[in-house]
């Protein structure tokens, strides 16, 4: 890792040269945490004499640096998740490579200024690739002695906290759980701590803009955007026209007085060491955007409706963590979908069902509970032989469970959660942006098929954000779709020899009509059938269809050692075991990733990948299911490695696994 | 969008909307009537074969699809309306008719009953009331009358039962209309006024199963009750029955329903029915004995359907928003890395 000195202009200027004796410094400082580098070089000194680097026209201090973890922590009604995006957006507009992960609770307000109501927002962001939004902060935001301790034993050893220091009376830190101020206990020595008047601060940026006391107050999330601008170099110009475009006057005015007033207040007070620049990435050439899972999924969903040349039709009934792929659909009506909020989730996939029935792409998106709810339909898909894609956001359950966190514990049901013999193709999306290209992976599938096909994302995905190349219409495959129209010879399950789909013959197509349903049918006729063989028979012809899938599911490819330690994932936990594997090897150790996209069914080439390997460690953020199949499918002697507490893993966590079963 | 009811297209019989599938409905059951009305009925509206679609939920008259040659889908327990909502809009220029039961529709269904009615969307729904649960063998169903006793229920039920009508005007469906397996004619005039109707229609088929719950209906429909147990409906019309038409439906000061023996001085003190209030509606769709029971359109107004409403959406934002997909993607700010 390499960190090269530059400074900043407000025309946005790349990293410029610097002597070769600021380099060999600034090379063994970028092996420190960016807070070290800020207490190991004072003020001032990134100007190397001789150098041509022009003057910083607002005259600020500025180190370059490579790689920055912040989190943003305060009340769920403190706006920390806005907070966060807007760093996001504007940081994915300044080029770097970005990972984030917003951490909240399910209350919407839960008591404020206790530990429970704390809702956090971490992005990390870097001039190199990244894969996931960081193991540990360097730098804390905290709004309230909740926030703070929440929080603070992520943080980095001498990590930079800033802290709201108006929130610490009597009264707060009761609701904290707390008798003595952390800020006076000695309990954050190890950090470099930042002490605010956020709360006053702000009140005097926005006074005599007409805002009450609350509502001044309520401004304070934008002052400390404004602080991390300033600390991090950000261009303030995203922020300010969305204020300007999301508020009505006088909150517009004030929210970008207590921004304005934030970064002036870094600026002038020197409460930082120096001011930080993060050059962009060197990502591949193309166009850019910042984008979430959810939102990905949603516009996959649009453009398997475009290459298709059909309408989307989408049922779906509120439920986190799915909701926004609701929300993003229902925007796009003029590009041909519809998006149908049931009264229940099972109407959601029945009405999903019905469309399907009459010519339409059909999803439905859900959550663990509502699939639940939806495994008697899935099943009636199943026997009809419709396409159909069923997404399951995943989150923390059983029941109720952690409905705003992360989990990966819906494999099983996604594999196996519909009474009678009910095979269902699984794939699972691994970043963000491939949540777009799954959506439409299975989409093709469904219809190529005919059968419905569960896509699986998890609570970390959907609302986490990554820039994302944008792919051009005309550069994926088209989805052909062709239903039967000629009456002659047509039955309803005949079959086309290679996928064994059944026609899709559309309500509406003369001559083809023909009934069907959730009893067992006559294979050909579609005639309801109790024949014991033909029950079997079918059966099987279902069970085969899936396996047919293998076709078009691509080999996996051992990113590493193929003969070593084999470390298996799925799904969203993709960023994490890469990296993970990543520093193993360059410490030496022998072993290998391996991510499945495809878990119904698995690609044809990975039991001979499993069995070339020395050992297999298989890491899931459940309690072993993926590590169960495996080894129940090609009797392989798969450790699990499985985290279930609602929270993505740690590259550290995973590294450590991987170094104890190498030694 | 108007069902298509070119001329020009070859007339359909009854026949032609006769599957090749044999029917398995028990001997004598009322089903057989519905279904052959249907088919009647069909033949005649005008429309080609194959913008019929017939959805079904589970229970005996669930497998109706199976002998309708049009498209058909029999699905699962209770959600025949859900998956009726989601064909009409994915499809909209289908007839789509849903056949349900009391058990189907207002037990496992219910939910979706409700839902379906207070959207409006524009289906025909045919609910065979049999007050008992035949498929699963004799169980009381959630129209089944307090102390009766089944298999279910051996020192008779404590259930309140529901009044299908009531529960459609509660959910405020825009059509409500009640009729008798075997009142053949008064049967096929209501189907055609159903599928004339723009929005959910809620149709109660009194059905009688000869099995398990033999002459549930008996009281009013045999031949010699029929006229002086039953008024049969007609929007301005007062509101009389008997044979010879001389008892007529008044309101008490207490707002309730009474007979009173017509004459021609108090003909002006019999109600004459307004299908469009849905006050009355309730009124009438409550009758039992000593009051005779409804038949006909209990009730009946316009209100905007949802597929409508959801046809229009789509193309307005496709007409207003000029968004393409490449724009859609990009959304709101992008970067160039070159």
């Amino acid at each position: 890792m390499v960190t090269r000195l530059s400074c900043i202009s407000t025309s946005r200027i790349g990293p410029l040269p610097c002597s070769d004796e600021d380099q060999r410094y600034v090379t063994i400082l970028g092996q420190l945490t960016w807070a070290e580098v800020s207490i190991a070089r004072p003020p001032g000194l990134c100007y190397s004499p001789g150098s041509t680097v022009p003057e910083d026209p607002m005259n600020r201090p500025t180190q370059t640096i490579d790689d920055v973890v912040i989190r943003f922590a305060g009340d769920s009604g403190d706006g920390m998740q806005l907070t966060g995006s807007q760093f996001t957006d504007t940081t994915a507009l300044q080029g770097n490579d970005l990972a984030t992960f917003p951490d909240f609770p399910a209350e919407i307000r839960a008591p404020a200024g206790t530990r429970a109501g704390v809702s956090g927002f971490q992005i990390h962001f870097s001039s190199s690739d990244i894969h996931t939004p960081g193991d540990a902060p360097g730098v804390l935001v905290a709004m309230n002695p909740a926030a703070l301790m929440a929080n603070v034993g992520d943080l980095k050893r001498n990590g930079l906290i800033i802290v709201n220091t108006d929130k610490f009376t009597k009264r707060d830190l009761e609701k904290a759980d707390l008798e003595v101020s952390p800020l006076e206990d000695g309990t954050l020595d190890a950090f470099q701590v930042v002490p605010v008047q956020l709360s006053k601060l702000t009140k005097g940026s926005v006074k005599g803009l007409g805002l009450g006391s609350k509502e001044s107050d309520r401004c304070k999330n934008f002052f400390a955007l404004g602080m991390a601008y300033w600390l991090f170099s950000r261009d303030m110009s995203h922020t300010r026209s969305w204020i300007e475009g999301k508020f009505q006057s006088p909150y517009k005015e004030a929210n970008l007085a207590a921004l304005e007033a934030g970064w002036s207040y870094a600026d002038t007070v020197e409460v930082f060491h120096s001011a930080y620049e993060v050059p962009p990435a060197k990502l591949p050439a193309g166009t850019y955007r910042n984008i979430t899972g959810n939102e990905a999924l949603a516009l996959g969903f649009v453009a398997a409706g475009q290459l298709a040349g059909r309408e989307v039709f989408q049922g779906a009934y509120p439920i986190t963590p799915a909701s926004d792929v609701l929300h993003h659909l229902s925007k796009y009506k003029h590009l041909g979908v519809f998006t149908f909020q049931a009264e229940d989730e099972i109407a959601a996939v029945c009405a999903a069902i019905g469309a399907a029935f009459g010519g339409a792409i059909a999803i439905t998106s859900s959550s663990g509970p509502g699939i639940a709810l939806k495994g008697e339909a899935i099943g009636l898909a199943t026997i009809t032989e419709l396409p159909l894609v069923i997404i399951d956001i995943q989150r923390g359950g059983p029941s109720t469970g952690l409905p705003t966190k992360t989990e990966q514990s819906d494999l099983y049901i996604a594999l196996f959660g519909r009474h009678g013999e009910s095979p269902t193709p699984v794939l699972a999306a691994q970043t963000p942006g491939d949540c777009f290209y799954t959506a439409v992976e299975a989409t093709r599938i469904a219809l190529k098929y005919m059968m419905p096909v569960m896509v699986l994302t998890d609570g970390y995905l959907a609302n986490g954000a990554a820039p994302w190349k944008l792919p051009r219409l005309s550069d994926l495959e088209p989805i052909v779709v062709e239903p039967h129209t000629e009456p002659e010879g047509f039955q309803p399950y005949m079959r086309d020899p290679e996928t064994l789909a059944r026609p899709w013959a559309i309500p509406g197509t003369p001559g083809l009509e023909h009934r069907i349903g959730g009893l067992e049918k006559h294979d050909g006729t579609g005639n309801v059938s109790y024949d014991p063989p033909n029950h079997e028979y079918m059966c099987r012809m279902r069970a085969e269809k899936v396996k047919r899938i293998q076709a078009d599911v691509p080999d996996v490819v051992v990113d590493g050692d193929t003969d070593g330690l084999l470390v298996v994932s799925w799904g969203g936990t993709y960023g994490a075991v890469r990296s993970a594997v990543e520093q193993a090897r360059k410490q030496g150790l022998r072993c290998g990733h391996v991510h499945l996209r495809w878990l119904n069914p698995f690609p044809a080439n990975l039991e001979a990948v499993l069995q070339a390997a020395d050992r297999i460690l298989v890491c899931e953020l459940n309690l072993g299911q993926l590590a169960y199949i495996l080894r129940a499918t090609y009797l392989v002697d798969a450790v699990s490695y499985a985290k279930v507490q609602g929270q993505p893993f740690k590259v550290s966590e995973v590294l450590a696994r991987i170094q104890t079963l190498s030694a | 969008m108007p069902i298509n009811e070119d001329p020009s297209l070859p007339r359909v019989t009854k026949k032609d909307f006769m599957s090749d599938q044999t029917v398995r409905w028990c001997p004598g059951c009322g089903d057989y009537s519905i279904l052959s009305q249907v088919q009647t009925v069909f033949a005649g509206l005008g429309i080609p074969r194959e913008k019929f679609a017939v959805i079904s939920g589970i229970g005996c008259s669930s497998r109706f699809p199976y002998y309708m040659n049009t498209y058909g889908f029999h699905t699962i327990h209770g959600r025949a309306p859900a998956i009726a909502s989601g064909l009409k809009l994915a499809n909209p220029e289908l007839s789509v008719w849903v056949i349900t039961g009391d058990g189907d529709s207002l037990s496992i269904g219910g939910n979706h009953l409700i839902h379906v009615l207070r959207r409006n969307v524009d289906l025909q729904i045919l609910m065979f009331n049999n007050r008992i649960y035949g498929l699963t063998k004799g169980q009381y169903s959630p129209t089944s009358e307090q102390g009766k006793r089944t298999k279910s229920s051996p020192l008779g039920s404590i259930d309140h039962p529901f009044e299908p009508c009531r529960v459609a005007l509660g959910s405020d469906a825009t059509f409500v209309a009640r009729t008798v397996d075997v009142f053949v004619k008064e049967q096929r005039a209501i189907l055609k006024e159903s599928h004339d109707h723009k929005g959910a229609s809620f149709v109660e088929i009194l059905q009688n199963c000869n099995i398990f719950n033999d002459g549930a209906y008996a009281d009013f429909t045999g031949r010699a009750d029929r006229k002086e147990r039953c008024v049969f409906v007609e929007h301005g019309q007062p509101l009389l029955f008997g044979a010879e038409k001389n008892k007529g439906l008044a309101l008490t000061k207490r707002l309730t329903l009474e007979v009173i023996d017509v004459t021609e001085d108090n003909l002006d003190q019999v109600l004459v029915h307004d299908e469009t209030n849905r006050v009355l509606a309730g009124l009438l769709s409550s009758m039992r004995g000593p009051l005779p029971v409804a038949l006909g359109v209990l009730y009946r107004v316009e209100r905007p359907t949802y597929d409508g409403a959801a046809l229009a959406q789509v193309a307005h934002a496709k007409e207003t928003n000029t968004q393409d997909f490449a724009a859609a993607l990009a959304g709101k700010k992008t970067w160039t890395v070159s």
